[in-house]
């Protein structure tokens, strides 16, 4: 034996099985079904035929575009309003308010992500809270719909978002010393430059780390956009789903599901290499 | 430099609360250009306090803080020609030591090939020349230390505050800085206004030191003056090492007071304004008691008497000799001569201990 008993073994196990069953065999057998086509019924002939298909269709390549460049702006504003609600929580708030703040961001979630959603109907619709209140105060003389449109879906995925972007700022901000932003200040800084020079470069992990779950929480969201974008608003995973689903077009779909893993791949390791982090740094600054 | 330009730096009258806590009460100080004045004091007696409202990151509740004759309120700290060494020294992790050193010339829009040769020469003049490519994490304690000043004065202030510089360091380093610390001072010949709990690196590297607590100045003078001529109980006590004791007077003669301790000593002291039945403490430097074999050898010693080692506290040339006075009970601190003869004191051994009127350091207790 090499020093590694059955207490090893057993610790692994549930990790190797997780891998293993929950994300390495289903990839596989994804990988498998986007590579075939049928030719009959129960008969399949492997092919490219799937890919071809999401590249020549203009509906498919438009629509996943759109989604992604939807994402990186949801992620982007995601991280404008979150980054000074962030630098308040944890520097500038104390004690009892800093706790109230934080907890004010984590309350939405206790329900789920459809009532928090419905939640946006009701303000938003034609009937609803918003349009109601502009026509009492004489700002509107008619109901006026605000949903089904990108602001709102927008809108929803910022707000759904905004928790998964606040904790690791937080984190990291709270990590700095305050006399070191001090120090900015009393070797001549100006606010401005102290953020550029001292605050962003230490919170960058915290934001790269940040932006990543923001992106691909925003890319793989199937509610809100649903719910709250219009017809215009289509989105990939509504492809898939519809695909999958509605279709039962299983090949063309799991092709559709690739894609996406690729894109994500490919827009988080842009964005590791522009900011010069490493996955390990980023995810591991909670230390 | 004019005999009557304005010091570098004045306080008056600065007093800062907290809500209900008064911090800094009433502070009046000046430091002279080109001195290194100190402030000392016990954690929590105001000193950082004193130091944020200089350096402009807290507004005084009253009073003023000039800085070459003009008035800084008002003015932030980033406009304020005075830098500030923080207790950690609050090097910026996220650059290099030359970053470090040139943020400052940066933000004055200092021109590029400037800020490397002001750089270059700053880190020459701490001795560490060729380090600016180093991480901040790669450097020694005592390196940091350089850096931090350096970074500080590469802008050539007119006052550099320094907040505890030192108290990160282990005690070797500690010694050395002190005498490097002195040394850059006079190198860049800048005010220092340095503020410590340790007397000792406040009476070392010192012009003036001002001796704090609670929130007052209790005492300004040179280190000389605070150790031999005490202006207060706190300051006999705080600066340098004494034994203590509390007592009455129970004889004004001419100027002589007889002083009788609560364990029952009665000591002769200079009267200074006291009066019989005053409350008072009365100190005594160690190293101010003589010891000898017996009482022909005390002869002119104002207090004398006969006591029993207790014990014998060997440190090289700071050894020290406890000894019990039979009739009081109380144990006194004496510092034991470096001349033959008294190496060899056992516990138990009976010697005559003896100091005379002017080292007996009597202060009236105030009504506080
Ligand atoms: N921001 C603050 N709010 C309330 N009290 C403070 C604040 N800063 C300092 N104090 C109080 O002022 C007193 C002096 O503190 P400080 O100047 O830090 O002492 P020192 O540096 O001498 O150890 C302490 O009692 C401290 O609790
Ligand atoms: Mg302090």
């Amino acid at each position: 034996m090499t020093g590694r008993g059955l207490g090893f073994y057993l610790l692994l196990a549930p990790l190797v099985l997780w891998l293993g069953l929950l994300i390495i065999l289903p990839h596989i057998d994804m990988a498998i079904v986007s590579l075939r086509t049928r030719v009959a019924p129960r008969e399949y002939v492997p092919s490219l035929d799937n890919y071809a298909a999401f590249i020549t269709e203009p509906l498919y390549i438009v629509t996943f575009l759109r989604t992604a460049i939807m994402s990186v702006l949801a992620t982007v504003i995601t991280l404008i309003i979150a980054f000074p609600i962030s630098y308040y929580i944890a520097k500038i708030a104390k004690g009892r308010s800093q706790a109230a703040l934080f907890l004010m961001c984590l309350i939405p979630f206790w329900v789920s992500e459809l009532v928090r959603t419905f939640g946006w109907i009701i303000l938003l619709r034609e009937t609803g809270v918003i349009s109601g209140f502009l026509q009492w105060l004489g700002l509107a003389d008619q109901p006026i719909e605000m949903l089904y449109n990108d602001a709102a879906m927008m809108l929803g995925l910022v707000y759904t978002s905004m928790l998964f972007m606040v904790v690791p700022l937080t984190t990291t901000l709270e990590s700095l010393d305050d006399a070191v932003i001090e120090a900015g200040y009393d070797l001549g800084g100006s606010g401005f430059s102290v953020l550029r020079e001292i605050v962003i470069p230490h919170a960058m992990p915290g934001i790269v780390s940040g932006c990543i779950v923001v992106f691909m929480l925003s890319l793989g969201n199937y509610l809100t956009p649903t719910m709250l974008g219009g017809k215009g608003s289509l989105w990939f995973t509504e492809l898939i789903y519809s695909q999958f689903i509605v279709r039962f077009n299983w090949e063309l779909g799991a092709a559709f599901g690739f894609c996406l893993l690729g894109a994500s791949s490919l827009i988080v390791w842009s964005i590791l290499r522009l900011t010069g982090q490493t996955l390990e740094r980023t995810m591991g600054e909670g230390k | 430099m004019s005999a009557d330009s304005a010091p570098d730096l004045e306080c008056r009258g600065l007093t800062k609360r907290f809500g209900d806590i008064t911090a800094v009460k009433d502070v009046d100080f000046s430091v002279p250009a080109g001195s290194f004045f100190s402030i000392l004091g016990p954690s929590g007696c105001g000193k950082t306090t004193i130091m944020r409202m200089i350096a402009g990151f807290l507004e005084p509740s009253s009073g003023d803080i000039l800085i070459r004759g003009r008035s800084v309120l008002g003015v932030p700290p980033n406009k304020r020609p005075v830098n500030m060494v923080f207790q950690h020294l609050a090097l910026f992790p996220m650059m290099n030591v030359a970053e470090n050193i040139g943020y400052g010339l940066r933000r004055q829009g200092v021109a590029k090939a400037e800020i490397t040769r002001r750089t270059g020469e700053v880190l020459e003049r701490i001795s560490l020349p060729g380090i600016g490519a180093r991480k901040v994490s790669e450097l020694s304690g005592g390196q940091r230390q350089r850096v931090a000043i350096a970074r500080c004065m590469v802008l050539e202030p007119e006052v550099l505050l320094l907040d505890e510089p030192l108290g990160a360091l282990d005690l070797k380093l500690r010694e050395k800085m002190k005498i490097e610390l002195k040394s850059l001072q006079a190198e860049f010949d800048t005010t220092f206004v340095y503020i410590t709990h340790d007397q000792g690196e406040a009476l070392v590297m010192s012009d003036a030191v001002a001796v704090m607590n609670a929130g007052r100045f209790e005492q300004i003078g040179a280190a000389r003056d605070l150790y031999y001529r005490p202006a207060t109980a706190f300051v006999a006590g705080f600066v340098g090492e004494a034994n203590r004791w509390s007592g009455r007077v129970t004889r004004v003669e001419g100027d002589t007071a007889e002083v009788q301790t609560d364990a029952g000593l009665t000591l002769r002291a200079p009267a200074d304004g006291l009066k019989t039945n005053d409350k008072v403490s009365v100190f005594v430097r160690p190293e101010a008691i003589s010891i000898g074999p017996d009482a022909a050898a005390m002869q002119d010693q104002a207090f004398g008497t006969k006591v029993q080692v207790t014990a014998m506290l060997f440190n090289g040339a700071n050894s020290r000799v406890l000894v019990r006075d039979p009739q009081s009970g109380s144990e006194i601190d004496v510092a034991l001569p470096q001349s033959a003869g008294f190496a060899n004191l056992d516990k138990g051994a009976e010697v005559q201990i003896g100091w005379t009127r002017e080292q007996t350091l009597c202060f009236a207790d105030t009504a506080s």
